[in-house]
């Protein structure tokens, strides 16, 4: 029961940074109809940032957020406009899925040219200090990455709900033909709502160095975790992403925790079928002819 | 089968037959085996991904189904090591093809994206248990089968001529679709699903059919491959570039056409095997590779034979139009194609 409880809070920390990954993938699917097989690769490019920033600097992992989100939101953007933009709309959905792996190997590529094939690791001070309550450890790092991954999806919400940006985004939405008829820029929606999405990779990217070491193939593991939390979560839906999030990184830690760290990644693709099995749209998802 | 393209299979096999006759060098049978499995892969990729226009991204966690189904099969009883696991292979493919069913059953409920997500996971979770179940694939350590017994002097011509065997079957195969009410319903599929599901195609078992034979036939060729290597490490077995291969092979090709993937295969393996002497690096590599990819999808989005014969069939036309004496009128230079809004069309036009 004890290692039970102790898997439900690691769980559910390191849950918002997975809420916080996955929320900008949905979105770049709300948006644009293209599922982003580039963005665990973003979030490990993220992560080579933030670590070069902290050998080279010293400049902390939780500052570089607002670094390496700018840089890795330009990157988004210029994706955006070279690579899918100029793609045929009958054939988008699935073109895009190619070239976003393809994109994810070219960043896989570079990494590894730039940084080599080892297992790097940011050693903040406080990388491996925690707090005890009752019985339980909290980790000081993951508490500090579930406070940020907060405060980034308070941000993207604010953005998404309150700004004129963001009601472009939503009315793109749910339906691009009439936003388009009332004016939305499709086009600039689509640029900025993919660098967004690369926005969030950043933030997130930054904090996994912290929690994990990683290898430019790590992204192979994170796609396949955002993958499933975006289909539970329901395509398109931020909300949805973030609650995902939370319960499937929840229930990988309580497998890990309960039976075995190897079988933690079944659990991911097991809450897919069953998702698809229950309710293939997801948790909140939209029915939508022709999208699932 | 019309006379032209019974004439071209007839050459191509022939072809096929004599060339490790012709006394090649090691390093050139060892490409050409490579290339024939990649021809084969991309043909049984093509069934499903060309055809019904489902991009199944967890072909190589079948390839890697196959491979270490051969292991077990050798790790459980002792076979003579000559050619009897190639008289296997069809049990490999049954148990590719059973393990494919389900997937297909559960991941067709839904529409071309979830698919690729499903089987991109697929591959994944394949990856990881190859690493993590030691008992059977030996984990990071890599498991052994037994070094086939053939004389070093023409080693790799039985594996020649077993991924032969596998790319002519799959190519009949592909051949007997293309002409039959199968890959008319797989083409309706890829066009408009709702309406495919109107007019009485039975739209769940041809794409569940499709995707178990592509998944059977991969992971028979991954059989082979770990019969040929000999040692098997699940970092190559259950490799996402070999999904990326197919895919690639298939779309420089041309998906949906017979001889696509073989052309695909024949010009990217050679090119790949090439590079990798010249660039050493496997990252290099890796680059090199995705911007292969993206600079295909962006400028030859149908491929190589879909994009030659509509400038064939263009041209025809124009010739046609010159001599009733109404040339620019009926087609003008840079009227826009009309090749796959006609259905007839779709299945590639012909033997191609």
């Amino acid at each position: 029961m004890h290692a039970l409880i102790q898997g439900v809070i690691l769980g559910i920390l390191t849950g918002g940074v997975y809420a916080l990954m996955a929320s900008g993938q949905t979105l770049i699917f709300g948006i644009m109809k293209v599922v982003n097989l580039a963005q665990g690769a973003m979030v490990i490019m993220a992560a080579y940032l933030a670590y070069q920033l902290f050998t080279t600097f010293g400049v902390d992992p939780f500052l570089a957020i607002p670094i390496t989100t700018i840089l890795m939101f330009g990157l988004g953007v210029g994706v955006e406009m070279v690579f899918l933009r100029p793609l045929r709309r009958e054939d988008k959905s699935e073109l895009s899925l190619l070239v976003t792996f393809a994109i994810a190997l070219l960043i896989e590529g570079v990494l590894s040219v730039t940084w080599g094939t080892t297992y790097r690791s940011i050693n903040a001070s406080y990388a491996n200090s925690s707090w005890t309550l009752g019985s339980y450890q909290i980790t000081v790092v993951r508490f500090w990455a579930f406070v940020l991954s907060l405060v980034a999806l308070g941000l993207l919400f604010w953005l998404l709900n309150r700004t004129r940006f963001g009601r472009a985004v939503r009315a793109t939405v749910q339906n691009p033909e009439s936003a388009r008829l009332l004016g939305v820029e499709a086009q600039w929606v689509s640029a900025l709502g993919f660098g967004l999405g690369a926005a969030t990779a950043a933030a997130a990217g930054s904090v996994y160095g912290l929690l994990y070491p990683f290898t430019p193939g790590s992204h192979y593991d994170l796609i396949s975790r955002l993958l499933s939390i975006v289909v539970l979560g329901g395509l398109g839906s931020v909300g949805g992403a973030v609650i995902a999030g939370v319960i499937v990184s929840t229930s990988s830690a309580i497998v890990a925790a309960t039976i075995s760290p190897a079988w933690s990644e079944m659990t991911f693709f097991v809450v897919l079928i069953l998702v698809l099995l229950v309710r293939p749209r997801g948790l909140f998802g939209s029915v939508t002819r022709g999208a699932i | 089968m019309s006379v032209p393209s019974a004439l071209r299979g007839g050459i191509f096999v022939a072809l096929l037959v004599t060339l490790p006759m012709l006394g090649l060098q090691h390093w050139f049978l060892n490409l050409l085996v490579f290339v024939l499995m990649y021809a084969t892969m991309s043909s049984a990729w093509n069934l499903v991904g060309g055809f019904a226009g489902y991009p199944s991204l967890g072909h190589a966690g079948f390839f890697g189904i196959g491979a270490y189904t051969l292991a077990l099969i050798f790790k459980d009883q002792v076979l003579a090591t000559g050619y009897e696991p190639f008289l296997l292979l069809p049990v490999v493919g049954l148990v590719g093809a059973l393990i494919g069913w389900p997937i297909a059953v559960i991941s067709m409920r839904t529409r071309a994206d979830v698919f690729a997500i499903v089987t991109i996971t697929f591959l994944f979770v394949i990856q990881t248990l190859a690493f993590n179940l030691h008992d059977f694939t030996g984990g990071s350590q890599g498991t052994a089968l037994p070094i086939p017994p053939f004389a070093a002097a023409h080693f790799e011509v039985p594996f020649y001529y077993v991924m032969a065997a596998l790319l002519v079957f799959t190519m009949g195969l592909t051949f007997a679709t293309m002409r039959s009410k199968l890959g008319l319903s797989l083409v309706s599929i890829r066009a408009d699903e709702d309406k495919a599901r109107g007019v009485g195609v039975r739209v769940i078992g041809v794409k569940v059919l499709a995707f178990s034979v592509s998944v059977g036939i991969t992971s028979m060729v991954g059989a082979v491959w770990a019969y040929y290597e000999s040692f098997i490490y699940p970092q190559f077995a259950v490799d996402p570039l070999i999904t990326i291969a197919m895919v690639l092979m298939t779309f420089l090709g041309g998906r949906g056409t017979l001889w696509g993937p073989v052309l695909g295969a024949v010009i990217l393996e050679s090119g790949q095997q090439l590079l990798t002497y010249q660039l050493g690096a496997v990252q290099l590599y890796l680059i090199v590779y995705a911007l292969i990819f993206l600079v295909i999808i962006l400028l030859l989005p149908r491929g190589i034979l879909p994009t030659i014969q509509d400038r064939l069939r263009l041209r025809k036309r124009r010739r046609r139009a010159d001599a009733e004496g109404a040339a620019t009128a009926v087609w003008p230079k840079d009227a826009a194609i009309p090749s796959e809004a006609d259905p007839a069309n779709m299945l590639g036009g012909g033997a191609t």
